[in-house]
């Protein structure tokens, strides 16, 4: 098995260069060429002026949006989180320092939430992009109408979080329920889906896996489709069969890409709201009587706009951006060290 | 007390895009309408002049015609309604809009669960509608309910919800219960233990696959809504676990919820809306504006098995108001509007096609139901039900936060004990702890 290593070890490199130097500085300088001589310094100097400010008056509108719809908003946030304000009376705000921390730290709900969003973002992050990975691998071979698969693969992902879930909802409505009454055939007791601990965490990570898998495969088919096929080649001349080049051929070099959807997963499960909102249907914001599936989006939700406790909402929210970006931090410590090891 | 969301529930599939992303966009859309009204009533030379109207749920208006006969008797004036499905995302975005004084509708609509809310924090938002119309029209609770501490009328009140039991007569006579109306109202009048009992009776000899209520939450907000005491007490201090009427609506909710006689749905869920169709439980308490919800869920299927009878105790569910911002471009015709809008004649319209019981005494003599709705309920005399049941509704009070106490009673408390087999005692502390949170204690 050296040879699909060492094989390896050598477009990877090179991939990793191309975005590099060479071809692109050529262009630059390409595109920076002096203006042609004999013309007024007036004009050379509105050029140079033109070629300075352009690219910011394009990037402009991104950041005067995101100042505005953003920015200004974030840090209202942390100025709400700091006062005691309730969502019926917004003029009327007392200081509180770091109550609604401090108040926060010390609520079960809150730890329950963010217990809830580790236990529901592990079950379906991990089987998600796992059969993503599958899929993608199958999606690979050559096979007829496979750009119908492929569309059929990213329509979950095209449905909304709305509709999916409420079919989702009356597949497990504990009576009457699709779900169960396969599980009858089987000879198992029908299960509250909704208000038992696990049941109802994987009633939630199922919709968010149905949904996303596709997605997910389809971008590990395109970096799939990236990959020499005489990498498989050599592979195969080793005697490798599919399972092992699969395994040492095609999971080695989708190694970044597999970073990529794991930092995208985990921000989107750090912030998982509408499908267990909807799944708990009316007062869904509480996540079920025991609060099992509320997540942290779902426990801001809830105090800031149903109970009105918007101070308490905005600590929150800061306390959910802390937390992505401990998730981030991490991410980035095992990218570097994967990295290292490649 | 299911406040937040009656009326509501008819599409959920609506409601669930609306709590996504439609609670967004109909933002943007309301505030580019109500651009759009001043530039045709000052630029167009038209001079006509769009009310925009802002409400959740069903309200009827529309579905009554009164729009289209209020345009055709004012043809100066054209009326748009601004609909949010749920209350719960309509009213923290009027909250906020009334705050900002800008972008709210010439006429908010107010669910009487908020309308505390709105008396004592919005009411210098609100035209003081005392002095535009005559307040005896309506019944004294109702205004009592939507006048600030400085005699403001801040809302003028569109329907109440004088509750009844709707049930399946085909039900009961399998399983060899009374199934006359009169006689079964009598059976249980005047305490829900009886009704209770009347469940086990049924139990008993149960058709196969159903049950005797739809949920032990629903039985609690009926009892409790025909209790003169709630959550708070008239000087606005939250009384909830001293409060009598609390103690005897969670007693009789937890004997509901302790012997199988409930199907444990949670009302205006989908799988409550299929247990009409299925036919899966035998009764339920049902507020007036109910009874249309009732015929559409059940379908076809149900017509003329079920019936109406007069409930243990008479209670209020439900019901709300309509304000005038002063924000609002057009306050001079918003609130005429207001008025027409509200008056016994369009309040008995209202009731003859959405069933929703009018607030206001004298329109009690003109109404009809509609022949599909008698029809359906095996010809019960639901006008006359109603009306006897709106007489003796006692006058209650409201509190700030009675909607987010409630719901932690009815859908933590009583819900972790019929459907995680907790105790009673072990429910009443969890709904205990959250109603602190709510509470911020």
């Amino acid at each position: 098995m050296t040879s699909p290593k060492q094989a390896l070890a050598h477009p990877a490199s090179s991939a990793e260069a191309a975005p590099g130097s060479q071809p692109g500085a050529a262009r630059g300088a390409h595109g920076h060429g002096t203006p042609p001589e004999g013309k007024s310094p007036w004009r050379s100097r509105l050029y140079r002026w033109d070629m300075k400010a352009s690219p910011y008056v394009f990037i402009a509108p991104f950041f005067v949006i995101f100042g505005a719809f953003s920015l200004i908003p974030l840090l209202y946030t942390v100025w709400y989180s700091l006062h005691d304000v309730q969502l019926s009376s917004l003029d009327t705000q007392t200081w509180a320092g770091l109550d609604n921390y401090q108040n926060l730290l010390s609520s079960d709900f809150f730890w329950n939430a963010l217990k809830n969003t580790f236990t529901i973002g592990v079950i379906s992050t991990v089987p998600q992009l796992m059969a993503a990975i599958g899929l993608a691998h199958l999606l690979n071979y050559r096979l007829r109408g496979s750009t119908v698969w492929r569309v059929v693969m990213l329509t979950p992902y095209a449905t909304s979080v709305a509709a999916a879930t409420l079919v989702f909802t009356l597949l497990y409505s504990w009576d009457g329920g699709m779900v169960n009454w396969l599980l009858d055939f089987v000879g198992i007791d029908p299960i509250n889906w909704r208000e038992s601990d696990w049941g109802s965490q994987f009633a939630v990570s199922s919709i968010v896996i149905w949904r996303w898998t596709g997605y997910n495969a389809l971008i590990y088919l395109a970096a799939m489709q990236a990959i020499p096929a005489d990498l498989y080649e050599s592979a195969a001349i080793d005697g490798a069969n599919r399972w092992q080049q699969f395994i040492h051929v095609t999971v080695p070099q989708l190694r970044p890409t597999i970073l990529f959807t794991v930092v995208v997963s985990t921000i989107g499960a750090t912030q998982l709201f509408g499908e267990p909102l909807l799944f708990g249907g009316v007062s869904g914001s509480k996540g079920g009587s025991e609060h099992q599936y509320q997540t942290l989006g779902l426990y801001m939700y809830d105090q800031g706009w149903i109970i009105g406790n918007l101070g308490k909402a905005s600590a929150i929210a800061w306390s959910m951006f802390l937390i992505l970006l401990i998730v981030a931090a991490i991410n980035l410590l095992v990218t570097r060290r994967l990295r290292k090891t490649q | 007390m299911r406040t937040t969301t009656r009326r509501s529930h008819r599409l959920l599939a609506l409601a669930a895009v609306a709590a996504l992303t439609t609670g967004v966009l109909a933002g943007c859309a309301g505030d580019s309408d109500s651009d759009d009204s001043s530039g045709s009533g000052n630029n167009s030379g038209g001079g006509k002049t769009t009310l925009t109207v802002g409400t959740f749920g069903v309200f009827g208006y529309k579905q009554a015609g009164l729009y289209d006969e209020y345009t055709k008797l004012h043809p100066d004036i054209t009326i748009k309604e601004n609909v949010t499905t749920r209350t719960d995302v309509y009213w923290p975005k009027v909250l906020t809009r009334l705050q900002a004084g800008s972008g709210t509708d010439d006429i908010q609509a107010i669910e009487v669960g908020n309308i505390t809310e709105a008396v004592q924090t919005q009411g210098s938002k609100f035209v003081d509608l005392g002095k535009e119309v005559d307040k005896s029209q309506w019944l004294d609770w109702k205004n009592a309910q939507a006048t600030t501490a400085d005699g403001k009328l801040i809302g003028l009140g569109t329907d109440i919800g004088p509750m009844a039991i709707c049930y399946r007569k085909d039900l009961f006579e399998k399983a060899g219960l009374e199934t006359d109306r009169t006689k079964l109202a009598a059976q249980w009048k005047g305490d829900w233990n009886k009704y209770v009992a009347v469940g086990k009776e049924y139990m008993k000899k149960a058709p196969s696959g159903t049950k005797f209520v739809d949920s032990a939450s629903s039985v609690y907000n009926a009892v409790l809504n025909g209790e003169s005491e709630r959550y708070y007490d008239k000087s606005g201090k939250v009384i909830w676990d001293k409060s009598n009427g609390v103690k005897n609506a969670w007693d009789v909710a937890m004997s509901v919820a302790t012997s199988n006689m409930s199907a444990k749905l949670k009302q205006f869920d989908k799988p409550w809306d299929q247990g009409y169709a299925n036919a899966s439980f035998a009764t339920v308490a049902c507020p007036a504006w109910m009874i249309g919800y009732i015929q559409e869920k059940s379908g076809e299927a149900g017509k003329g098995k079920w019936d109406v009878a007069a409930a243990p105790t008479a209670g209020n569910w439900g019901g709300a108001f309509i304000g005038v911002p002063t924000a609002g471009k057009h306050q001079k015709e918003a609130i005429a509007l207001a008025k027409w809008l509200t008056a016994p004649e369009q309040q008995a319209k209202v009731f003859a096609k959405q069933a929703s019981f009018p607030s206001a005494p004298s329109a009690y003599s003109t109404l009809k139901a509609a022949p599909a709705t008698t029809e359906f309920f095996s010809n019960a005399p639901i006008t006359q039900i109603f009306s006897d049941a709106a007489k003796t509704i006692p006058a209650q009070v409201f509190g700030v936060k009675d909607q987010p106490i409630n719901t932690a009673l009815t859908d933590i408390g009583i819900l972790q004990v019929e459907q995680k087999g907790k105790s009673p005692d072990q429910g009443w502390d969890a709904a205990t702890n959250e109603i602190k949170d709510v509470l911020g204690q």
